[in-house]
């Protein structure tokens, strides 16, 4: 057992580094770091920056783009963008949509979709929940019904982060409501969000940010070249793209970079005339995060390596999952912490002269954050996961 | 001992949750938030007509004489309806410091108007860098002909844009963090070379920044004598530090409830959620979470009017630190169990989290009182 980097490792390290400082514009970076909400074309212009060096989707087979390094490479290149307050890459079409299609897809699918995946032509969203189905996935409701060479879609999701970016969005369908087993009869439909009879509608969250929203489907046609893998078999493709969604929820490096953050927040906050990081009780909460960090960074390694062999995750992203999300979750609420009674102040009433945007922002990302034990399939689901998966209970 | 509520404070409640329920739904609420004050006049004016606003005060200046466990009466009621209007601000701080402190004079100037509703009031205490500290206190008052020229800086001042007249810690003698040489000024609000930021809150309230430059107040300004206000401006947080121990314990009520019939109603896996075991270990610690915040806020409140200095710091700092836990274990996890819905700014489980965070760290947090309660 090593777990020091080697040479080859410190010099990837390096070059990811140098190759971020000389193309991340600051202007992104400070957003970015400040919390501001990114635009479509904010983080597609990351997106495309990243395609043009081969570095967008570096866990795809090499043939469609992939960069064939090693688990500590990709670890490292992700750690790298964390750190330097890059724009996250939308998981929806590299780290979604494309595991499913390079799986289940056929050649036309991968054909269309892929390079415009990959080169950030396409914005990609997901339209699996619905307002009666959440984590019973299963019962889902969204009707599409064969019609010649079409499905016709009708039905309604909700949750879809991002939606109102959407060029198109992957979505579960019932294709046959009388199956035995309410997961036989679900399909997996591509849907081109400007097709007609499609409406987008915003859910405001309680820190007052516009991410997601509900999508309405009123006899949309779609094309049935769109499905994937086989009619009625949409819940093999579910199942598969889960895990990857849950891999990507861990966010490690994220949390590295924020921890250090919080850090730094009270290393300039002072507490009766001495800084707040110096006081044992706020030390001792930070260091317990700290730590548990720690051990799930190499928790993160061993499980990214037992799944070199190139079989998709199982169980173990659920508990990368759950301790992920209550460690980002943690990081958050240390940073209220820190700014004491300077976070309340959330918006100026009349002029923002002077306004500490970035205090300001603290509270509402608390709030946001809350969502990361929700989303993604529920902590709760995941315990219930690895209770019957990996302890057989 | 005896933990029934009185036959009045009944009534008192029961005429308060009344007007709530009717006049303060969610959606009115809602509305009153988005006005540019963020307060509603006929609330305010509602609230002196029902006498709620002079519950804690002397009845020769109109008030009800109540007692702090009346006060808890009143904030649970609040608490649970989420009351955005500036009654902490008014009635729990600014018209503590006066009736506490403040000469005949001042009483009969300023009592009586607060009471009948025609006077907001707010304490400019916090400044950027004293945290929870109550001595850490910068802002300068100066000698100026009969009266007191002010120059400083205070932060976060709860509903300062809305208060008529504020209540200023202002340094007369001595350095930043002694607790000596700190007096208490009243200030108009309007008064020149006041100036005031305002600022919305996350949980719907408002805050506000205020500079002062060369501000001056005749020495009738002044609250009790010239650098001794440290020791008012303790009791009355405390005794300001009860009421939102009481505040959250209405909230937390409300989370309760709301969850509890969130786990009964919706449905997933063909169940109602609530059918979960690991969900209802979750709601029944929710439960005890109540409980106990209920309880030790009891304890605060009646230990604010009874006991010395010492054990009112001591029960106090142990009420919030309870509640602080209270807060924040039951907001987070009444959130969780509602699943995507907990999130939205439509259901008013979401606004209830924002304000037990935000009372989870008003008056200092369960760090700072767990370090005064190991002190006293
Ligand atoms: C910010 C945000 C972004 C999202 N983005 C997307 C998106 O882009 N696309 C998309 O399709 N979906 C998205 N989701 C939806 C998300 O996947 C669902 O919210 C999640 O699956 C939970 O479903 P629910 O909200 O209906 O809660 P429910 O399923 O109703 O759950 C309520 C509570 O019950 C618990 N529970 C339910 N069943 C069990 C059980 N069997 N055992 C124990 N506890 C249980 C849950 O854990 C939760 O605490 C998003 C959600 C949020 C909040």
């Amino acid at each position: 057992m090593d777990l020091n980097y080697s040479p080859e490792e410190t010099a990837f390290r390096d070059e990811v580094r140098g190759w971020i400082r000389a193309n991340l514009p600051d202007a992104l970076r400070d957003k970015v770091l400040n919390y501001r909400e990114l635009s479509k074309d904010d983080l597609l212009s990351w997106h495309r920056t990243l395609a043009k060096k081969g570095w967008v989707a570096p866990f795809w087979p090499k043939e469609w783009g992939g960069t064939d390094w090693t688990v500590v490479q990709r670890y490292i290149f992700e750690e790298e963008c964390e750190a330097a307050g890059c724009p996250p890459v939308v998981a929806f079409g590299v780290r979604m949509c494309a595991p499913v299609l390079l799986r289940f897809g056929t050649d036309a699918q991968k054909q269309r979709f892929l390079p415009r995946i990959y080169n950030g032509d396409d914005f990609w969203v997901q339209g699996y929940s619905e307002p009666g189905s959440g984590s019973d996935l299963a019962s889902l409701k969204t009707r599409a019904v064969r019609e010649g060479d079409h499905y016709v879609v009708t039905g309604q999701k909700i949750w879809t982060t991002l939606g109102h970016y959407g060029d198109w969005i992957f979505c579960l369908v019932r294709t046959n409501a009388n199956t035995e087993k309410r997961q036989d009869g679900i399909s997996f439909l591509l849907i081109d969000m400007k097709t007609p009879g499609i409406t987008v509608r915003p859910i405001v969250l309680m820190d007052q940010g516009h991410e997601v929203n509900e999508v309405f489907f009123d006899e949309v046609k779609v094309p049935a070249e769109h499905l994937v893998h086989e009619q009625d078999k949409g819940w093999t493709v579910a199942k598969y793209l889960l895990g990857y969604e849950r891999m990507g929820t861990g966010r490690i490096a994220f949390s590295k970079r924020e921890l250090a953050r919080v850090k730094d927040m009270a290393g300039k906050a002072m507490k009766n005339g001495r800084p707040l990081l110096d006081d044992p009780r706020f030390r001792d909460r930070l260091s317990r995060v700290e730590v548990e960090l720690m051990a799930l960074e190499i928790t993160n390694m061993r499980f990214l390596d037992q799944l070199r062999g190139g079989r998709a995750p199982g169980a173990e992203v659920s508990l990368l999952k759950i301790k992920g999300t209550e460690i980002q979750q943690a990081i958050t609420e240390l940073a209220m912490q820190a700014a004491g009674p300077l976070a309340q102040a959330f918006r100026p009433v009349n002029g923002d002269e002077g306004f500490d945007r970035l205090t300001a922002s603290l509270f509402p990302r608390y709030c946001n954050l809350r969502k990361a034990t929700i989303y993604a399939g529920s902590n709760e689901i995941q315990r219930n996961i690895i209770a019957k998966a990996t302890l057989g209970l | 001992m005896d933990f029934e509520y009185s036959d009045e404070q009944r009534l008192l409640s029961e005429t308060l949750r009344k007007f709530l329920n009717t006049g303060y739904s969610f959606d009115a609420r809602d509305k009153i938030m988005k006005t540019a004050a963020g307060y509603s006049d006929d609330v305010w004016a509602a609230l002196a007509e029902m006498g709620i606003l002079g519950v804690p005060f002397a009845a020769e200046h109109g008030g009800f004489g109540g007692t702090t466990v009346d006060m808890m009466v009143v904030m649970e009621a609040l608490g649970e309806a989420l009351v955005v209007e500036p009654y902490l601000a008014t009635v729990g701080l600014g018209g503590q410091l006066v009736a506490r402190g403040g000469s005949e004079a001042q009483h009969t100037r300023i009592l009586p108007a607060l009471i009948a509703g025609k006077l907001k009031m707010a304490f400019a205490q916090t400044e950027r860098g004293s945290r929870y500290d109550l001595r850490q206190v910068s802002l300068r008052a100066k000698k100026a002909g009969d009266g007191w020229a002010l120059d400083g800086e205070k932060c976060t001042v709860l509903h300062g844009g809305a208060a008529d007249l504020l209540v200023v810690s202002a340094r007369t003698s001595g350095g930043d963090s002694d607790e000596r040489g700190i007096s208490l000024v009243l200030v108009e609000r309007t008064a020149p070379g006041v100036k005031v930021s305002e600022y919305r809150t996350l949980d719907n309230q408002r805050v506000a920044d205020i500079t002062f430059t060369n501000v001056q107040v005749g020495r009738d300004a002044l609250i009790g004598a010239e650098g001794a206000g440290h020791a008012l401006i303790e009791e009355v947080v405390d005794y300001a530090t009860a009421l939102v121990s009481a505040e959250a314990v209405g909230a937390i009520k409300y989370a309760h409830d709301a969850t509890l019939d969130y786990l009964k109603t919706r449905r997933q896996f063909g169940v109602p959620i609530g059918t979960f075991q690991a969900l209802q270990h979750r709601m029944v610690d929710i439960l005890i979470s109540y409980e106990q915040a209920k309880s030790i806020a009891c304890l605060a409140c009646v230990k604010v009017d009874t006991a010395a200095a010492a054990e009112r710091r001591r029960v106090v700092s142990a009420a919030k630190i309870k509640i602080a836990d209270a807060c924040r274990h039951v907001s987070q996890e009444a959130v969780q169990l509602h699943g995507g819905m907990g999130m939205t700014e439509e259901l008013k489980i979401s606004h209830t989290f924002r304000r037990l965070t935000t009372i989870a760290q008003l008056f200092g947090d369960a760090d700072h009182h767990l370090e005064r309660f190991a002190q006293s």
